[in-house]
Formats: structure tokens, sequence, C-alpha cells
């Protein structure tokens, strides 16, 4: 049964949502204190959403610098499934685990709703189980979540197949309607929606469990 | 001895900027005409110890690139700040 370590840092508030998502799909879960160096021995890590160290300077800017975050960085170099969402998602752009980063959304406002993405790219640990053209309903719920890179970046996510999800319908300003990304490898997943509160149609949507039942699976035998 | 130093940040050319841009736009409605490229920023003041002043820059530069300032989109300038 593969074991997922989900990240808590001062500030995070999405780690038992997290948990709870991984459980459901019969896995095992466990907390990582941002101040541990080392990952137990997990199969995977999400990195969960919240306002880690107080989202103080830019969101993820001092996360970053976690002790947690080597151990994080030295596992997804070598191979290791890593999911960032939301502010998770932002501290893996700020830790150069994921290329871009995230700005205020183009009207300024939170935004907190469903949304629908389009799955761009089933070569990641997170959509490996979903379809090509499958169109999800997930909210999303940031402040800082308008994607953002230069001209070189967004070609070489293009060629790379490296855009995951995008929105159908742009909430928040996202250049090229992005709405996660991956590294090269796939093995290292960004998004700003939240699979994990998308887990049971009784609250909502159940469409984040095919790509969070492919990112507990993805550890076992991948790679 | 302690240099004060005043490091300001900015995003780059060509990243939007939403906060700029509304504020750019709030402007004619107070009455201030001829306001344009309004791009919003943050600054930081702080008091490096360091053997002269451009050691004190050189060290507010670095770690204005390490930690104020996020390369991807922004650019960080450090200056002195005596007599400021």
């Amino acid at each position: 049964m593969a074991r997922i370590g989900v990240v808590v840092f001062p500030g995070s508030n999405c780690e038992y949502d997290a948990f709870s998502a991984v459980t459901s799909l019969g896995a095992q879960a466990q907390f990582i204190w941002h101040s541990q160096t080392d990952l137990d021995g997990v199969d995977g890590v999400i990195l969960p959403g919240g306002f880690a160290h107080g989202d103080y300077l830019r969101p993820g800017a001092l996360a970053r610098f976690s002790p947690v975050m080597e151990a994080v960085a030295a596992f997804a170099s070598a191979g290791g499934a890593v999911l960032g969402i939301c502010n998770g998602f932002q501290v893996l752009t700020e830790a150069g685990l994921l290329p871009g980063a995230l700005q205020k959304n183009r009207g300024l406002t939170f935004l907190c709703q469903p949304t629908t993405v389009i799955v761009e790219s089933t070569n990641s640990v997170l959509t490996r189980g979903a379809t090509q053209g499958e169109e999800l309903v997930i909210p999303i719920n940031h402040f800082s979540g308008s994607y953002t890179c230069d001209d070189a970046t967004l070609a070489s996510l293009e060629a790379n197949n490296q855009i995951v999800l995008r929105y159908k319908d742009n909430p928040n300003g996202s250049r090229a309607d992005i709405a996660g990304v991956s590294n090269v490898d796939g093995n290292v997943v960004g998004l700003m929606p939240h699979p994990e509160r998308a887990m049971s149609t009784l609250l909502g949507s159940a469409d984040g469990r095919v790509l969070l039942e492919g990112f507990v699976h993805a550890p076992v035998g991948a790679r | 001895m302690n240099y004060p130093v005043v490091v300001e940040v900015t995003l780059r050319d060509g990243i939007a900027d939403p906060e700029g841009a509304t504020i750019e736009k709030a402007l004619p409605a107070l009455g201030f005409t001829g306001v344009a490229r309004v791009r919003a920023g943050k600054s930081f003041r702080m008091e490096i110890d360091a053997v002269d002043e451009s050691a004190a820059l050189e060290k507010a530069t670095a770690l204005a690139e390490r930690l104020l300032s996020n390369p991807v989109i922004e650019n960080a300038v450090a200056r002195s700040a005596v007599g400021s």
C-alpha cells in the first residue's frame, strides 16, 4: 500500500483534507512537519494548500527555505511523486521545482468557486489515470493563482507536454489558461484547483478522485 | 559599521501588473491626469553591517535576489539610504 506524506508548514490549512482524500483512496497518509529533514521513506509527497509562513513576502517565498524542502527537492530529482496543491504549487514554483510563478488574480479578488478544468496531458503522476480532453469540475480557492511565465518558458511547457490542466473559462488571468503544470519528467506536479475538495458528489463534485487516485497509486511501481 | 539600504522590488517589464493598472485607472477620477505606466512594487529598508557601502550594497543585492524577489517575475535594486 502506498504511503503518502502530507507536508505541514506553519499556516498550512488543507492538510487534513489531503490526508482524508488519500486515505479514502485506500492509501496510507502521514503528516510531515516542515522542520523534518527527511521524508520518512514515503512513496509520494503532497504539499497542501494554506498560507505557509503567513504567505509573507510572497506565497511560498519563505516556505521554500523550510528544512523539509531540501528533502523534497532530492526526492523529486530521484523521480519521486510530488504534488503541490494551491499554496503547495506556489511553494514548488518558488523552490524552482516547477517553472513559472503565481501572481495575484487578474481581478484582484480572492476567488472561491467551482471551476471546470480540461485535462491537457496525461503524462504526469496526477493525470495518468485521466483521459486527455476530459473536463473535471474542481473548486479553486486563492488570491494569487494567476500563472505567469515568459515566452520561452511557455514554449518549452508546450513542447514538452508539461501543461497538465487548463481552465475552460479562465477565472484569474493565468497565462494560456494554465491551471496546472508538471516538470519535464511528469513526477512533480502543481495545480491551483483543489482536487482533495472534490472527492464526493454529496459535497459538490467527485472529479478530484481520478486525479488523486492516479497520484496515490503512481509511486508504487512507477518509474 | 551599519549602512542603511533600501531594496526596491518591481515586476519585470512585460509581466502583467493588475495592481498598478487598477491604481492608474483610479487616478483620473481623482483629478490626477497625465499619469502613465504606474507599476506597483515593494520596498524594504534595512541596516547592513559591512566594511564599506559597496560591500553593504553587494550583500543587499544578494539577499534581494535570493529572498526578497522572485527573479522569474521581479527585478530587485539595492541603493544607499544614507540621509533618507
